[in-house]
């Protein structure tokens, strides 16, 4: 992912309304991520570090679907938005039964055994994927065919990319789906999976249902997450390109900072890295002689140790209950 | 008491290193085989994995193969011992090399370096190192469990940032700077007492650098693992065990916490630094990127592939996963030959592995080839990946596990049990 220009407007006010919206946007990006490591922590108490590696073959995914097959397009006629929205969900789904395949063959087998065994296991997921991902995408990035581009408008002097409009729809849409999913039955099951898995089985949910469900949400939320952060100007112009593999390590902090297993935390602990990474970024450039070159993408980690410090399990996530 | 392997009177004795004769001499053995081994011996050339370890391209590996081991050693100290998860272990060991850099490499226009001998820097390197293990570790001994990994994975990218903040000790980005060379002298002399990164002759024999620098990493490594088995069965070894184990319960009795968390800290970071350091002067000239992500992971894959808390499972792991990709590379060559030649079985390696346009194989044999079929460097990286997940699924106590299961059916053989 690019580090964002900064913002010169003509005015105090126009840059501050600039870089508002580019906080929210980026947050917002942060948050999608950082709720699909929230949604399998909270099921199967593993950080999936393959979310990245997922995220890029997404991205690859919705190029190879859309511009390669031309899916929908040479079906059905319609607006070229509308075929983009349904190349966009039919990659999406993809990724999410890679995620299946994944639960299946890999983290199902490790049940009872420790967690971080598990989470190494994400990390030689991450491996595998992202160097078949990398192969597939090649030196060469992929045109995504981003319906708005690299348009944008006006509110009074400063410039708003319509990709920051997107990127903070889909974060809406995608926690509101979360907040009503967690109120159905399968939500509830999946809470209380969270919440002590023998406990569930007991009650008759089938844990190894939610863990499929929490896995395939899992990877559905990366590769929306992963083709929104390659729309410009955070991309390569909208472009599927290698960089997209490691955008999810820098949504790690916004996890660690809202608490692993709070939806409401990834929400927060995403726009509080958001905001701070664009506004240290805008407002202390002058200092970059001192801070170094891309300093702005080291604010995360530095927000989350302070936040740890004071609160160890993260704003909104559970404190362990350790028994002697 | 003789002839009863199982039967400890003392806790000393069941403690030991080496409890039995044969495990003495076995392991005596074993080490006179480890010095020898990159020589034209007569015995020793025919043992036949050996043989071709002590080749001058292998050898290379290997003394890569001891550096990494080193630092492993301390990951196994803190994962291993303490249970402390740390996903940012490269960061100790960039720590140390900067420091050796920093300590002796030579000043420039635009690098700094104060050019000290190589007793200094040595030390040195692991010394600051648990320096900033010590900082870091009231923020770790805070978190636990994940929170604690991504904490140590946040000190990576810290870490690379620094090297930008400060490329008057990293050098520029992309291209580093040269790291003194293993070499020892009194003071800044002309000559070096002993030059280990140059071909000469030592007492009535030919030897040649690699042969020196192996012999200086094994002594390192041998004195390294030695204190790392004897920390383990000391005070300070089951206190951390302790507090693996069940950290509250520890706690009340009697054991601190956080005092020896963070020795835990120092302790790994030191042997991180020193390792650290090590493989740049080993390596030449390495950019600030080569203490990423990318090698922490190879860090705990060494500890998991080897099996976590043994001093012998992290060497195996180490050696597995240095040289993994190599053996890989090998037997791909080796099957592109078999696809050639055309002798009974080529169709089958033919399957494998694609020669040219069209070919329907998915390993390329051209080093540069992109996409698919697949190139070798990406064979190997995919192979490297399943093969921790393999190891986590079916074998959790790594290569150890292996040896132990293997050791107790010939135990008992022909019996069962």
């Amino acid at each position: 992912m690019n580090v964002l220009p900064v913002v010169l407007a003509t005015n105090a006010l126009d840059t501050f309304v600039h870089t508002f919206i580019k906080a929210l946007a980026l947050g917002s990006l942060y948050s999608l991520l950082a709720l699909g490591f929230v949604l399998i922590y909270k099921a199967t108490q593993t950080v999936n570090f393959a979310q990245g590696a997922l995220a890029l073959a997404g991205t690859w995914l919705l190029s190879i679907i859309f511009m390669d097959w031309e899916v929908p397009g040479r079906w059905i006629g319609g607006p070229g938005w509308f075929h983009w929205f349904i190349a966009l969900i039919l990659a999406a789904a993809a990724t999410g039964v890679v995620g299946l395949v994944i639960e299946r063959l890999t983290i199902r087998p490790m049940i009872g055994e420790p967690i971080f065994s598990m989470a190494v296991i994400t990390l030689g997921l991450e491996v595998v994927i992202r160097v078949v991902a990398f192969d597939a995408v090649n030196t060469t990035p992929r045109v995504l065919g981003i319906p708005w581009g690299t348009e944008t408008f006006k509110i009074g002097g400063a410039m708003i990319a319509w990709s920051y409009i997107a990127a903070i729809a889909m974060a809406a849409v995608a926690f509101l789906g979360t907040w009503r999913f967690f109120k159905t039955r399968t939500g509830v099951a999946m809470r209380a999976t969270a919440f002590d898995q023998e406990a569930a089985l007991a009650q008759g949910i089938n844990v190894g249902r939610i863990f499929a469900i929490a896995w395939a949400a899992g990877a559905v939320l990366a590769a929306i997450s992963g083709i929104f952060a390659s729309m410009p100007p955070w991309g390569p112009a909208g472009m599927a390109s290698r960089d997209g593999a490691f955008f999810a390590f820098r949504a790690l902090p916004a996890v660690i900072l809202g608490g692993l297993d709070s939806a409401i935390g990834a929400l927060a602990g995403g726009l509080i890295i958001g905001f701070a990474e664009v506004f240290a970024g805008q407002y202390l450039a002058s200092y970059t002689g001192v801070l170094g070159t891309g300093y702005q993408q080291v604010v995360p980690y530095i927000v989350m140790l302070i936040g740890l410090l004071v609160r160890p399990y993260g704003m909104f996530g559970t404190e362990e209950v350790r028994r002697v | 008491m003789r002839g009863r392997p199982n039967l400890y009177t003392s806790y000393e004795s069941e403690s030991q290193l080496m409890p039995t004769l044969t495990k003495k001499v076995a392991l005596g053995l074993f080490l006179l085989v480890l010095v020898l081994m990159p020589f034209d011996l007569p015995v020793i050339d025919q043992i036949p994995f050996i043989r071709f370890l002590g080749d001058n391209v292998w050898l290379r590996l290997v003394n890569r193969t001891l550096t990494f081991a080193i630092a492993a050693l301390g990951l196994n100290i803190l994962m291993g011992l303490a249970g402390q998860i740390s996903i940012g272990h490269t960061f100790f060991g960039g720590v140390g090399a900067y420091t050796a850099v920093l300590v002796g490499g030579k000043s420039s226009a635009n690098l700094w370096g104060w050019g000290l001998p190589m007793w200094i820097w040595l030390p040195a390197a692991g010394v600051v190192a648990a320096l900033v293990g010590v900082a870091v570790a009231p923020a770790a001994v805070r978190v636990r469990g994940l929170y604690l990994g991504i904490v140590t994975l946040g000190l990576v990218f810290i870490g690379l940032h620094l090297s930008r903040v400060f490329p008057e000790i990293a050098g520029p980005g992309g291209l580093g700077r040269k790291w003194p060379r293993l070499e020892l002298r009194l003071w800044k002399e002309e000559s070096p007492l002993v030059n280990f990164s140059r071909d000469g002759h030592w007492f009535w024999f030919d030897i040649n650098k690699n042969q020196k620098t192996y012999l200086l990493l094994l002594a390192i490594v041998i004195l390294m693992a030695w204190a790392a088995a004897n920390l383990a069965r000391s005070r300070t070894g089951r206190a951390l065990q302790a507090i693996r184990d069940r950290d509250i319960a520890a706690e009340i009795m009697g054991v601190p916490e956080y005092r020896y968390k963070t020795t835990a800290f120092a302790i790994s970071s030191f042997y991180a630094g020193i390792g650290g350091a090590l493989f740049a002067s080993f390596s030449g000239q390495i950019p600030p990127e080569q203490w990423s992500l990318i090698g922490a992971v190879n860090f705990v894959a060494a500890l998991l592939i080897g099996g976590m808390g043994r001093v012998s499972g992290v060497l195996m792991g180490s050696f597995f996963v240095i040289t993994s990709h190599r053996f890989v590379e090998e037997i791909v060559d080796w099957m592109k030959h078999q696809a050639e030649e055309g002798g009974l079985f080529s169709g089958i390696f033919d399957f494998f592995i694609s020669t040219g346009q069209g070919d329907g194989g998915f390993v390329s044999v051209s080093e540069t080839a992109l996409g698919y079929p697949l190139p070798v460097s990406a064979l190997d990286d995919i192979i490297f990946g399943l093969l921790i997940i393999f190891f986590l699924l079916f074998e959790p106590l790594g290569l150890y596990g292996i040896w132990v299961k293997v050791r107790n059916y010939w135990k008992g053989w022909p019996f069962s049990y």
